[in-house]
């Protein structure tokens, strides 16, 4: 058999329905896994990339330092990185506080919430300092394709895969393209 | 009466000199999370806490936006259960047109597509996220303690598993247009008719999605009572427990009146209307975690907190509405030997008895004539304020807006399911912290004891991410090519500012 295509996924500021969108391949995952050895992802417990790897997955834009230290690491450790889904590629929903400042995103939540009390904004050591705004990732570091969506439909990305397995061109036809 | 649980390692006395163990990312979760110990060298245990490490701004970026956008905004906040901040958006957006009353298509729809999403959650969590502790053990080895290994050791299982959910997701796409972030409620109702044809579609698939849940129900029946006198104790805390129930007190998902329980199971509140949560509800800030710490107004910050989700939706009902998942709430209920039942573990068991309850539920209203109606909108009185409630996968969510004339959002406050178990999670992690893990020699193993313990509420992290540390911290984004893009320098007095 052929070696596996080794695949590291994570999710930044997302929300996820990137990866469920990958899940949403439904049976295929099965077929996807006789191919396909996952290194670090939410779906498993590896914390940490353990090796170079084929294949970065990224859904979500960057909000907070600890974002662009992961996003580092992938770059290094991926051979081909691929920002997945609209918060990948524009800072998607979560760039919508880039209109305001940060203190002012803080304190409507935490100062002037309603029903809030002992009211202040965390400020321990543990939590990750947050970006001023929200940012695509190709504004940090290289990235080798863009899958458009909001999700990207389970097609979409079945056709990148098994496209870029094949050693084909991925790029995604005309109907699998949507912005939505 | 208070709650009796673990508060002493919340905050170390001493935490100078005391090592920090981190868990980072928490995986096989939704979101992004931490858990951070402080051990004395004896390995004894001094601090442990769960931090929630993302911030949205929702509450903010929100205001100036007209109302009927907030449903489709708003499910971007989570990936898994897009469906229930539509839906609670939805509600809100109800009240703001004046329809307190949908018409029984449009509610049935509604319905229809939450029970959708109810079963492809809890079939996401029980067999893509959680089995594999389950099934292996807590300190099974790490590469076999995915979905992949159970897909290797038990196939049958794993099967079930990926067809549940995609039934669930089937559901959500053909009421919505996608099975992720898709389009059907709007205020005062829905969108779009269904057709016979989509009903028929739907039909289909129906009984063998009724016997893999019960088949579900068994499973996790047969784990949590296999071994029982570990399961009932492990993370195991008395608590409160609030959810939604129907006016006869019976389970309800989508819209009901909020009943509180003490952890003897004696009424703290009942009914209460969705509107009045406020007055009930209030939520404390902690300098330690995005997440805010909700509370029982009448029992204080300190004895007031609750958790919420299956275990409690399950506790709190005196029935459920359908046939299959009544006969297995009684076996659950007798668990509790006449008060509810505190297992931290028994949430997977409860979990499976709702998923088998949103099957049912799926059944009875494709059933149903109503369901083909042309009658999806109604409306009334404007009003410039609104509540939607709703019980989400993981619990009860709340959404609540105020407008102004010019119908822009300018106030906003969510409370979503996850943040109500935000002090019952930390309370978790403590128990399993100090029996577990206090004393000794930590192994990979014995970490992920505490990522069990908080995958058993299903956190949905990214949706409940709501600062700044006093640390000067300063932090570079290169571009590829190294070019400097932008400079932030957080001071000391917690102010960032770009350099
Ligand atoms: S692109 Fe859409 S689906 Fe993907 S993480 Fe962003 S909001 Fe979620």
């Amino acid at each position: 058999m052929a070696e596996k295509l080794k695949v590291a996924t994570c999710s930044l500021a997302g929300c996820f329905g990137c990866h469920m969108s990958l899940l949403d391949i439904d049976e295929r995952l099965l077929d996807l896994l006789e191919v396909v050895e996952f290194d670090r992802s939410p779906i498993n417990d590896i914390k940490h990339i353990s090796q170079p790897v084929d294949l970065g997955l990224i859904e979500g834009g960057v909000c907070n330092a600890e974002n662009v230290h992961v996003l580092h690491e992938f770059r290094k450790m991926c051979k081909i990185l691929v920002a997945v889904g609209e918060c990948g590629i524009t800072g998607g929903l979560p760039s919508m506080r880039n209109s305001f400042t940060l203190k002012e995103c803080l304190e409507e939540a935490f100062v002037r919430g309603v029903g809030t009390e002992n009211a202040h904004i965390p400020d321990d050591p543990e939590i990750p300092l947050l970006l001023d705004k929200v940012r695509p990732l190709h504004h940090i570091v290289k990235i080798d394709y863009f899958l458009p969506g909001c999700p990207p439909s389970a097609d979409a990305l079945w056709y990148f895969l098994t496209e870029l397995m094949a050693g084909n061109d991925p790029s995604l036809p005309q109907e699998l393209i949507h912005f939505d | 009466m208070t709650p009796i649980a673990n508060m002493q390692l919340e905050t170390a006395i001493h935490p100078e000199g005391l090592k920090r163990v981190v868990i980072e990312p928490i995986t096989r979760v939704e979101g992004h999370g931490k858990i951070t110990l402080l051990m004395d060298e004896q390995n004894q245990v001094k601090q442990a806490r769960l931090h929630i490490v993302e911030f949205r701004g929702f509450e903010k970026f929100i205001q100036g936006r007209p109302y009927w956008e907030i449903p489709v905004l708003v499910q971007r906040l989570c990936g898994i259960c897009p469906v229930s901040h539509h839906l609670a958006a939805a509600k809100a957006m109800d009240m703001l047109v004046g329809a307190r009353k949908l018409t029984p298509t449009a509610e049935k729809l509604r319905r229809l597509l939450h029970y959708g999403q109810t079963l492809q959650s809890h079939a996401l969590h029980f067999f893509h996220l959680a089995s594999p502790d389950l099934l292996f053990g807590f300190d099974a080895e790490v590469a076999k303690r995915n979905i992949i290994g159970v897909i290797q050791a038990h196939p049958a299982i794993a099967v079930q598993g990926v067809m549940l959910r995609k039934y669930g997701q089937e559901v959500i796409r053909v009421l919505s247009g996608k099975r992720v972030h898709g389009n059907f409620a709007i205020p005062g109702g829905v969108n779009k008719k269904l057709t016979k044809e989509d009903r028929d579609y739907l039909m289909k698939d129906l009984d063998q999605v009724l016997e893999w849940s019960k088949g579900a129900v068994d499973i996790a029946r047969g784990i949590y009572t296999g071994n029982l006198a570990e399961n009932a104790s492990f993370g195991a805390f008395r608590s409160n427990y609030l959810s939604l129930t129907a006016p006869d007190g019976s389970f309800e998902l989508y819209d009901g009146g909020l009943r509180a329980t003490d952890a003897n199971g004696q009424r703290i509140f009942d009914q209460v209307n969705n509107d009045h949560y406020l007055r009930h509800i209030h939520e404390e800030v902690k300098s330690w975690s995005y997440m805010k710490f909700p509370f029982i107004v009448a029992l204080g910050n300190d004895d007031g907190w609750y958790r919420v989700g299956p275990l409690a939706r399950i506790n709190n009902a005196d029935r459920m509405p359908t046939p299959l998942a009544e006969e297995e709430r009684r076996r659950f209920a007798a668990m509790g030997e006449g008060g509810p039942v505190h297992a931290t573990l028994a949430y997977h068991w409860a979990r499976m008895i709702e998923m088998l309850y949103a099957a049912e539920a799926i059944r009875d209203l494709l059933d149903d004539p109503d369901i083909y109606g042309d009658d999806l909108l109604t409306q009334g009185e404007r009003a410039l304020e609104g509540v939607g409630v709703i019980e989400a996968p993981r619990g009860t969510l709340f959404h609540h807006y105020v407008v102004d004339e010019t119908d822009s959002v300018v106030k906003a406050n969510l409370i979503v399911a996850t943040t109500n178990n935000n002090t019952a999670m930390n309370v978790a992690v403590r128990e399993v912290a100090a029996h577990y893990l206090d004393g000794q020699e930590l192994t990979e193993g014995l970490l992920n004891h505490l990522e069990v313990a908080i995958r058993a509420y299903d956190p949905c992290l990214s949706c409940a991410t709501h600062a700044l540390g006093k640390m000067p911290l300063e932090v570079e984004l290169l571009a590829a090519n190294g070019n400097l893009v932008d400079r932030l320098v957080r001071n000391a007095d917690g102010h960032c500012e770009e350099k």
